[in-house]
């Protein structure tokens, strides 16, 4: 159900430019006004969220440690420094691990119970199919996204350049096709898949985790639309995009519709991004199990908003336990506690 | 209670038909602790005031909990402030993308099949109140962010929900952000108490820990008499009397074990084990009855309960004008003493405390220089390895020994090689569990964080499937009899775990081995392990065998 919904608003979000741009001729709207106004709430409201969170707390450094620490003697207890880090490189390294090669998925195990002769059996196997999706999907995203900047960029930098050499380097068909947008597709069908066939991740996903696949994915199919069957006016795009970064806004006559609907479908990803889930890309990186030392028995650490508060003191308790402790031969730090009631 | 078979058959990992949201929460007996009673919330109310709701008999069975009036402004406004005060919270609200990673990390789901124990839905209990209180998409759209306004239907599946969670964070280890569902069902919890919604089975050891020390409860002359019945059996079984040094001035080491170890079995073999091991090495060290609780009870309540705990370690080691901590086998204890410890209370350390030094080989504990507490099994591995130690291993001949690593020190320290490189010293019959059920991937024994109360024993036991059923591989294969732990919680919760899944394995503490093998003088000859059973070889001798002081 919550799928359904999900692809029916998509469907929507498509006729919304169909038919602003063909039957209402608004192509300075889609064209401009709203990719524009789109980048500015997406710019605005990530950062906003991101200083959010920075506003609270870290009051307590409580890395999920993976391996052994930096005992005090690292010869005999080599040091698992990636995983359970000491200093602020080993740290580094852990968040680039992460960032870049998902290392806590790569991990990913899967249970299975079993009935043996043996009496029953808990099963755990190494189960790399999420991380496997996951780096399709954000790497091909991610280099399909960087592209991009061919457009908005005048010269274009040697590394889009490069990208796009390497991306088209096996040469099927005209115009080349990119890997990057195979995967792209690939990923989100292999992520949508997974989400609809296993029971138990179905049952958690909301509207909210459905929508955004089916988004990316009208994003890429429209944008390989342009790119392999429409064959787009680019020299024309171009000109329009340019105009956007440089602030002249031009909208030429010969760019077709199917430009404005991925225009469109990428003004509601940008956003809603800053509202979604999707905002796991920048609080990866702020995340207090993961991007601190493991030092806090080594180092002191400040907690902005400690609160004061003392034990139960010492001299209460003897106050109160003196008389036992006094027969029982334990010392005092004051022997008139030690006295019964009648003696004292 | 089920057979371990029939159990097993009953857990389904399908979802049932109905939405989560829409799924009733089963508040039968034996699916809930029994709330704290009044007296105890009263103490705690008179010590930290505003943190606990007003005292009240009440029963989760019951339709009504007797919830103040204004019950949901307090938990909205709890948790408004507590966005503020922990970014973890604010941020594990926000970036889950429900991929399900976590789902089938936690053992309670695997035992269960429930899929309110998945890790992620768990925090959803709280997210979708997030979301619906906080956020405007959440506002807006409700379901379909799958949010929800705050209802005491809401509140009472929090109280189930995270009173089956033992903050052991293993889903956190797999999460690809590092959501910690430990420190949300932590902040649930806190804002549990500000209404009242508390267990008596965290509640009374708190109040206990704060009057008495410890949290059984132990009064000083008591603590000292067990004690002394321990030295008693210790020189029954290695025929030397001991020293058992408590509340004495002027040492230069505070050793604090949890009290567990001082109450029952097997945790009595263990300080048996540091008291001999201390002895021979002639240790400059007391240990306290004030100071006598490493495990932290405060934990599982508030923040600010975990400090005013916390304190007396300090606070003590001050007034026995000692210079660093020897912490012994716990542990929540060492989460709390290595991720909090110091930044709670270092101003209340005294100027006569140093970074750690073993007094034996004159090792220095960098690695402890802030918290000045050094964990036993580290100050024992360095004995070790620096052959301060006359050990016969073969003493333990009789015991096959395997290792459960304990969630805290595994996955919110690092300390996994120490204990092995200990026990690998003292007893010759070592065998692993299972890869992907030890180290930081190690399995909880379902009765942490206050969990360890009879009255959820299915639960606990449905939880324990996981490490029970690694444990009975290694029984199965290699004959393993014994099951270390480094922690006071397992060697309470791991016998009917091992009972029910394991039958015929026993539960042990590290340094009862140690003391089994260490040689205390030249040509001693043992003839029973720390428990007083006969080792190997003295088995017939039984009948007309006289302790050597005898």
């Amino acid at each position: 159900m919550n799928a359904l919904y999900s692809l029916l608003f998509v469907f929507l979000l498509v006729l919304i430019p169909l038919f602003g741009v063909d039957a209402a001729h608004m192509k300075t709207f889609f064209g401009v006004c709203i990719p524009v106004t789109a980048f500015i709430i997406f710019i605005i409201g990530f950062a906003s969220k991101v200083i959010n969170w920075g506003r609270s707390a870290v009051p307590f450094r409580i890395p999920t440690t993976g391996g052994q620490f930096k005992s005090f003697d690292p010869q005999l207890f080599k040091q698992n420094k990636y995983d359970c880090p000491q200093t602020g490189a080993q740290t580094f390294v852990r968040m680039v691990l992460e960032v870049f090669a998902f290392r806590s998925l790569f991990r990913n195990t899967e249970v299975s119970l079993h009935e043996t002769k043996d009496g029953p059996v808990v099963a755990y196997k190494s189960s790399k199919w999420l991380w496997l999706f996951a780096i399709i999907f954000h790497y091909s995203f991610f280099i399909v996204a960087l592209r991009h900047l061919r457009l908005f960029l005048e010269p274009v930098p040697f590394f889009v350049n490069g990208l796009e050499f390497v991306d088209g380097i096996l040469q099927i068909g005209a115009p080349t096709m990119y890997m990057a947008d195979a995967g792209l597709v690939a990923g989100v069908l292999l992520l949508l898949g997974r989400r609809l066939i296993n029971a138990r991740i179905n049952y958690i996903s909301y509207v909210s985790d459905f929508f955004p696949l089916f988004l990316i994915l009208a994003v890429a199919l429209s944008g390989i639309y342009m790119r392999y069957y429409a064959k787009v006016d680019v020299i024309a795009i171009k000109e329009l995009t340019m105009g956007l970064v440089t602030f002249s806004y031009v909208v030429p006559e010969t760019i077709s519709v199917s430009f404005f609907i991925h225009v469109f479908l990428v003004s509601v990803l940008m956003i809603y991004f800053p509202f979604s889930k999707l905002m796991h890309m920048p609080g990866v990186f702020m995340s207090p199990t993961r991007n601190m030392p493991n030092d806090t028995r080594a180092k002191h650490h400040v907690n902005p908003w400690n609160p004061d508060i003392k034990p139960h003191a010492y001299a209460d308790y003897e106050k109160e336990f003196g008389v036992p402790m006094a027969e029982a031969g334990l010392p005092l730090d004051n022997p008139d506690n030690g006295k019964a009631p009648e003696e004292a | 209670m089920p057979k371990a078979d029939e159990l097993f058959k009953s857990i389904d990992y399908a979802p049932p038909t109905t939405g989560w949201m829409e799924t009733p929460v089963d508040f039968s007996p034996g699916n809930w602790c029994y709330p704290a009673k009044p007296e105890k919330i009263q103490y705690m109310e008179s010590k930290l005031p505003g943190l606990w709701g007003e005292a009240r008999e009440w029963s989760p069975g019951d339709e009504d909990w007797k919830l103040p009036s204004n019950w949901k402004e307090i938990v909205v406004n709890g948790f408004r402030e507590r966005l503020d005060k922990f970014r973890t919270l604010k941020l594990f609200m926000d970036i889950c993308v429900r991929c399900g990673a976590c789902a089938d990390k936690c053992h309670y789901f695997i035992g269960s099949g429930d899929p309110k124990n998945m890790p992620v839905l768990r925090a959803e209990l709280m997210r979708s109140v997030y979301r619906g209180e906080f956020t405007l998409a959440g506002k807006i759209l409700t379901k379909l962010t799958g949010s929800r306004v705050m209802e005491e239907d809401v509140l009472k599946e929090w109280f189930i929900y995270f009173y089956q969670c033992t903050q052991c964070r293993r889903c956190s280890l797999f999460c690809p952000y590092g959501i910690d569902t430990a420190e949300m069902t932590m902040m649930a919890r806190e804002l549990m108490h500000l209404v009242g919604l508390n267990t008596n089975w965290i509640m009374e050891p708190v109040s206990n820990c704060n009057i008495t020390g410890n949290h059984l409860g132990i009064q000083p002359h008591a603590f000292k008499d067990i004690v002394d019945f321990m030295v008693d059996d210790i020189e029954e079984v290695t025929g030397r009397r001991v020293k058992a040094p408590l509340n004495e001035k002027g040492h230069d080491i505070l050793f604090i074990t949890p009290s567990g170890d001082a109450f029952a079995d097997p945790g009595i073999y263990t300080f048996m084990g540091y008291l001999t091991l201390f002895d021979y090495l002639d240790l400059d060290y007391t240990m306290s009855t004030y100071a006598s609780e490493g495990g932290n009870f405060g934990s599982f309540t508030n923040n600010e309960t975990m400090k005013k705990l916390n304190a007396k370690m300090y606070a003590e080691a001050n007034r026995l004008g000692c210079k660093w901590i020897l912490g012994g086998e716990c542990g929540h204890m060492w989460r709390v003493v290595h991720q909090y410890m110091d930044t709670m209370n270092a101003d209340l350390q005294g100027d006569q405390m140093t970074t750690p030094v073993n007094p034996i080989t004159g090792t220095v504990f960098d690695t402890a220089a802030a918290t000045k507490m050094v964990h036993i099994t580290e100050f024992t591995a360095d004995l070790i390895k620096h052959g301060k130690l006359p050990l016969d291993p073969s003493r333990n001949d009789h015991l096959r020994v395997t290792f459960h690593d304990s969630c805290n020190p595994a996955r919110g320290m690092g300390l996994l090689d120490e204990p092995r490189y200990v026990l690998k010293a003292v007893c010759n019959n070592f065998f692993e569990m299972p890869a992907g059920t030890t180290r930081e991937q190690t399995f909880c024994c379902a009765g942490g964080s206050g969990l360890n109360t009879e009255e959820i024993l299915e639960i606990r036991l449905r939880g324990g499937l996981p490490r029970g059923n690694a444990l009975k591989y290694v029984q199965d294969k290699h004959g393993v009899n014994t099951l270390a732990c480094i922690c006071a919680i397992d060697r309470a919760t791991l016998i009917p775990l091992a009972d029910y899944w394991a039958p015929g394995v026993t539960v042990t503490g590290t340094h009862e081995l140690v003391a089994n093998a260490l040689i205390l003088e030249e040509g001693e000859e043992r003839t029973m392990d720390m428990r007083m059973e006969a080792l190997p070889g003295y088995e017939d001798e039984d009948d007309d065998w006289t302790p050597p002081n005898m």
